[in-house]
Parts: structure tokens; C-alpha cells; sequence
């Protein structure tokens, strides 16, 4: 009679997280300081993502102690990140019951070919794509949520920009198109056909579509917002900054009122140094976390 | 007689509002988000979606809302609480101290069925719903402990209430939103419509 971890659950709770904050934390503090905040969910790691670009080495799963001592301290849903393709890591995270896994490309890729199926599983996941093919595929491989990569931990916005506007117009271009000329641009895009046409019906993606990467300050979410992101990831954003308790905050104003310019003025004062960033060109393109993921 | 027009306030602040704002205006009553007092001032009655309890209490808080969302049921303005809905409309949160509207006479316990992994649909009897049953989505849900004997029960699962109703006030453990069953809305609707009725004929 009861069915349990229904594909309707696991997206379901990825529409609960909309118009919220997903906060990047690495300790019980932290987490603590997140949800007063008011954030909807917190992500457990070990280092932030400016941290793993600036030490380097290979980025795993987070410790099991660290994760149960997060889920231990706060009542919203607590996720984690396995490595892309990664299949054992995220059979881990699901049996310390964590409420969502990031298949991210923030850690290092455990496979040069294969994502994980994640259908398989219990827990929902979400992952990160650039574009409207890189999403489909995702979501026809189980994903509950999608997030636009950005460029995590460079406290820059412009990839999260580029991948949320390529989404959405390569969504608007296909719901204007003819039926007879959807499966061409399935083979374009390297889309499941089934998921190109529900976006033809549709005009969206058939899960949430969250932002992530570079969000640093209160007017880079309410931007995000603006371009159809339904809920907003503040990676390093946050405890890299001067007040993580009072920007944290702000994070949370700004995505609930990111329509509200008066508003979005008042919350974005006197909230000291947002964390420090780094131009695009700086980083080398073998170092850019988004291109891994196929 | 003609049908009473109302209009329906989804609680905009954080969480699944676009599918409550869908099962209204399906469900045959005018829609509207709030995220403001201006805004609240405009409605009939009001659904506090879906989303993260501990969020939107806070932003209730922070933005000068608890006050006037409180005072609703007083002005025979129905509320109508779904999960974190169903949290913040609880006196009493078990183990918590959390910011909360607070006006129904019922203790609820917060991710009563486990955690995610635990989440779960199933057929569900309702009172006052004639066959088929309501099917419930359940996700990180909460339930009711214990409820002073004016609250009405209208549907349990293992014993414990998931779907009950205090005078102005209707709350669900389960979201109604995430299917295309409109009758758990038109529930609430009817409550908005006749406390309408009940205002303009004083």
C-alpha cells in the first residue's frame, strides 16, 4: 500500500527547497550557524571549494564522523557529494541517511565516462550541468534536481550566468519548435527523446533547476533568481567572507525577495567583505571544476 | 446562489508555491502569492506551502508577517497548512523552539516518519472525501502527536492524525499540491467561501 522513495518523493523534495539557500558547511558549528540563518538545507564537505582549488590533491567523499555529527546538529535536510561516477561513495551517503547526494564535479571524477544510475538508489541526487543536453542526460539517469555547474569556489558568477542562460534558451527554442524536428535535436544535444519532449511541452525542465557556483553576494543570487533559477547553492560564498553569520542571512533575504529591488538594497548594506574571487582568466583551464562531467 | 468569490494567498516566501497556486486555480478560486503585509491584507484565506518550517518561520519573523498571518483566523480568515504548514500552525513543536504561528491545538513532531530515504506515498481515506482516497505524498513529513478534543481528525496512517481541522484552521502532514486531486483544496476552499459569507452577512 505504502510505496517508499517514489520518483514523486525525491523530486518532491527538491520542489520543497525552492525559493531557499543550500549552504556549503564543514563542521557542526558551521551547520548550526546555516540554519539560524534560515537556510532551506545544508551541503556537508570537508573543504569548500576555494580551499580544494588552492591545496589541490584529489577530493573524496567527505568523512562519515563529520557528515553524522552535521545531521546529529541541524533539523533541514542535510547532502552530501559523492565523486562523479562514483557509485560506492554514494551507496555510503545513503546508508548514513542523508536527505540528497550531489554527484558533483567539485570532487575529483571517479570515472571518464560514466555518471552514476542514479535510479538506483533510495536518496535523491542532484548534479550540475552547463547545458540543456548536459541536464537531460542527468535527469535520464535519475537525478531529482538540476544546478547550473558555475565555476565553484571562485566566488565569480559569470559560468553560473552562462549555464543558466544556455539552459533556458535552448528551453525556449525547443518549446517553439515543431514536433517533427525534436528528435534531431535530441541527437544534437546527446538528450534522452522523452525528456526533450516533455521540455517541448512543457517549457521547463521536468525537475527543479537550481543555481550554483560563484555565488557571493545577496544580488548574485537575486541575479540567478532572475534568470529562472529556483533556488540558489552558496558554496565558499559564505564562510569566506568576513560575517558568515550576517551574510548567510542576507543570502536568504535576497533569494526570497530577489524581485523586491528596494528590498534587495536594504539587505545587501553593511554586511562586510563578501569573499575575495577570482577572474576567469586566472584560472587555467585544466584547474576549471565545470568541465568535468560528460 | 451564486458561488462566493474568494481569493486564495500562497504564502510566497520559500517552498512549493507554484503548485499551490496550480491546485487552486484548478480547484475553480482565484490564486495569489504574498510575500508582503500589503499583499496579506488583499486575501481570504491562506496556504503556508510545502518547504523548509525552520526557513519560513524566520522569514515570517524578519519581515513583519507572524503578526497579521496570526491574527487570520481571528478575522474568519481560514489558514490552510501544508507540512511546514501543518509545523508552523502547531502551539507545540516536540523538541523545538523554532519561530511558529502557532494557533492550533496540536502538538506535532517534526520528520516523524525518518528522514528522506524513509519518504513515501500511499492511498489515503479522508473524512468528508467520498471514495476513490486521496493519494498522499509524504516527504520528510511530519505528524500529530497529541490534539485538544476540538481538533477534528479527518485522516491518520499508523494512528497518528495527518490530515486535521481546528475552526478556521486546516492542516496537512502530506502535500495535496504534488498531485492533480484538487478535492483536499476544494476542502479549504469551501472553509474560505463560507467564513467569507459568515464576515459580509454580519
Amino acid at each position: 500500500m505504502a510505496e517508499r522513495s517514489t520518483w514523486r518523493n525525491k523530486v518532491g523534495l527538491a520542489e520543497m527547497l525552492r525559493g531557499g539557500v543550500i549552504m556549503d558547511v564543514t563542521n557542526a558549528e558551521q551547520a548550526k550557524i546555516a540554519e539560524e540563518a534560515g537556510a532551506v538545507a545544508v551541503m556537508a564537505l570537508e573543504r569548500v571549494p576555494a580551499d580544494i582549488r588552492a591545496q589541490g590533491g584529489v577530493a573524496r567523499m567527505s568523512d562519515p564522523e563529520m557528515i553524522k555529527a552535521i545531521m546529529a546538529t541541524v533539523t533541514i535536510p542535510v547532502m552530501a557529494k559523492a565523486r562523479i561516477g562514483h557509485f560506492a561513495e554514494a551507496q555510503i551517503l545513503e546508508a548514513l541517511g542523508v536527505d540528497f547526494v550531489d554527484e558533483s564535479e567539485v570532487l575529483t571524477p571517479a570515472d571518464d565516462r560514466y555518471h552514476i544510475d542514479k535510479h538506483a538508489f533510495k536518496v535523491p541526487f542532484v548534479c550540475g550541468c552547463r547545458d540543456l543536453g548536459e541536464a537531460l542526460r542527468r535527469i535520464g539517469e535519475g537525478a531529482a534536481m538540476i544546478r547550473t555547474k558555475g565555476e565553484a569556489g571562485s566566488g565569480n558568477i559569470v559560468e553560473a550566468v552562462r549555464h543558466m542562460r544556455t539552459v533556458m534558451s535552448d528551453m525556449r527554442r525547443i518549446q517553439a519548435m515543431r514536433e517533427d524536428e525534436l528528435m534531431m535535436v535530441a541527437k544534437e544535444l546527446g538528450a534522452p527523446y522523452d525528456l526533450v519532449q516533455y521540455v517541448h511541452e512543457h517549457g521547463k525542465l521536468p525537475v527543479p533547476n537550481f543555481s550554483a557556483g560563484g555565488v557571493a553576494i545577496p544580488a548574485d543570487a537575486a541575479l540567478m533568481m532572475q534568470l529562472g533559477a529556483e533556488a540558489v547553492f552558496v558554496g565558499s560564498g559564505i564562510f569566506k567572507s568576513a560575517d558568515p553569520a550576517r551574510r548567510a542571512k542576507a543570502m536568504v533575504d535576497a533569494t526570497t525577495y530577489f524581485d523586491r529591488p528596494e528590498m534587495l538594497a536594504e539587505i545587501s548594506t553593511g554586511l562586510g567583505e563578501p569573499m575575495r574571487g577570482l577572474e576567469m582568466n586566472t584560472i587555467p583551464e585544466d584547474q576549471r571544476l565545470a568541465s568535468r562531467g560528460w | 446562489m451564486s458561488e462566493t468569490a474568494v481569493v486564495i494567498g500562497v504564502l510566497a516566501l520559500q517552498g512549493d508555491v507554484r503548485e499551490h497556486l496550480a491546485a487552486v486555480r484548478a480547484a475553480g478560486a482565484e490564486a495569489v502569492p504574498v510575500k508582503t503585509r500589503e499583499e496579506l491584507a488583499q486575501v481570504d484565506g491562506l496556504i503556508i506551502p510545502g518547504g523548509e518550517s525552520t526557513t519560513v518561520g524566520k522569514l515570517l519573523d524578519r519581515f513583519g508577517l507572524m503578526e497579521p498571518v496570526r491574527a487570520f483566523p481571528a478575522e474568519d480568515k481560514p489558514i490552510f497548512g501544508t507540512c511546514t504548514g501543518m509545523i508552523l500552525l502547531a502551539k507545540e513543536i516536540e523538541g523545538s523552539v523554532q519561530p511558529r504561528i502557532g494557533v492550533m491545538d496540536v502538538t506535532v513532531r517534526r520528520n516523524a516518519f525518518g528522514r528522506q530515504v524513509d519518504s513515501f506515498e500511499q492511498d489515503l481515506p479522508v473524512e468528508g472525501i467520498p471514495d476513490p482516497p486521496v493519494r498522499a505524498v509524504f516527504i520528510r513529513a511530519p505528524y500529530i502527536v497529541s490534539a485538544d478534543p476540538r481538533v477534528e481528525v479527518l485522516a491518520t496512517v499508523h494512528g497518528h492524525p495527518v490530515l486535521v481541522r481546528e475552526g478556521h484552521l486546516l492542516a496537512a502532514a502530506f502535500h495535496p499540491e504534488l498531485t492533480d486531486d484538487t478535492r483536499v483544496h476544494l476542502l479549504f476552499i469551501e472553509m474560505v467561501r463560507e467564513a467569507k459569507r459568515g464576515r459580509t452577512a454580519e
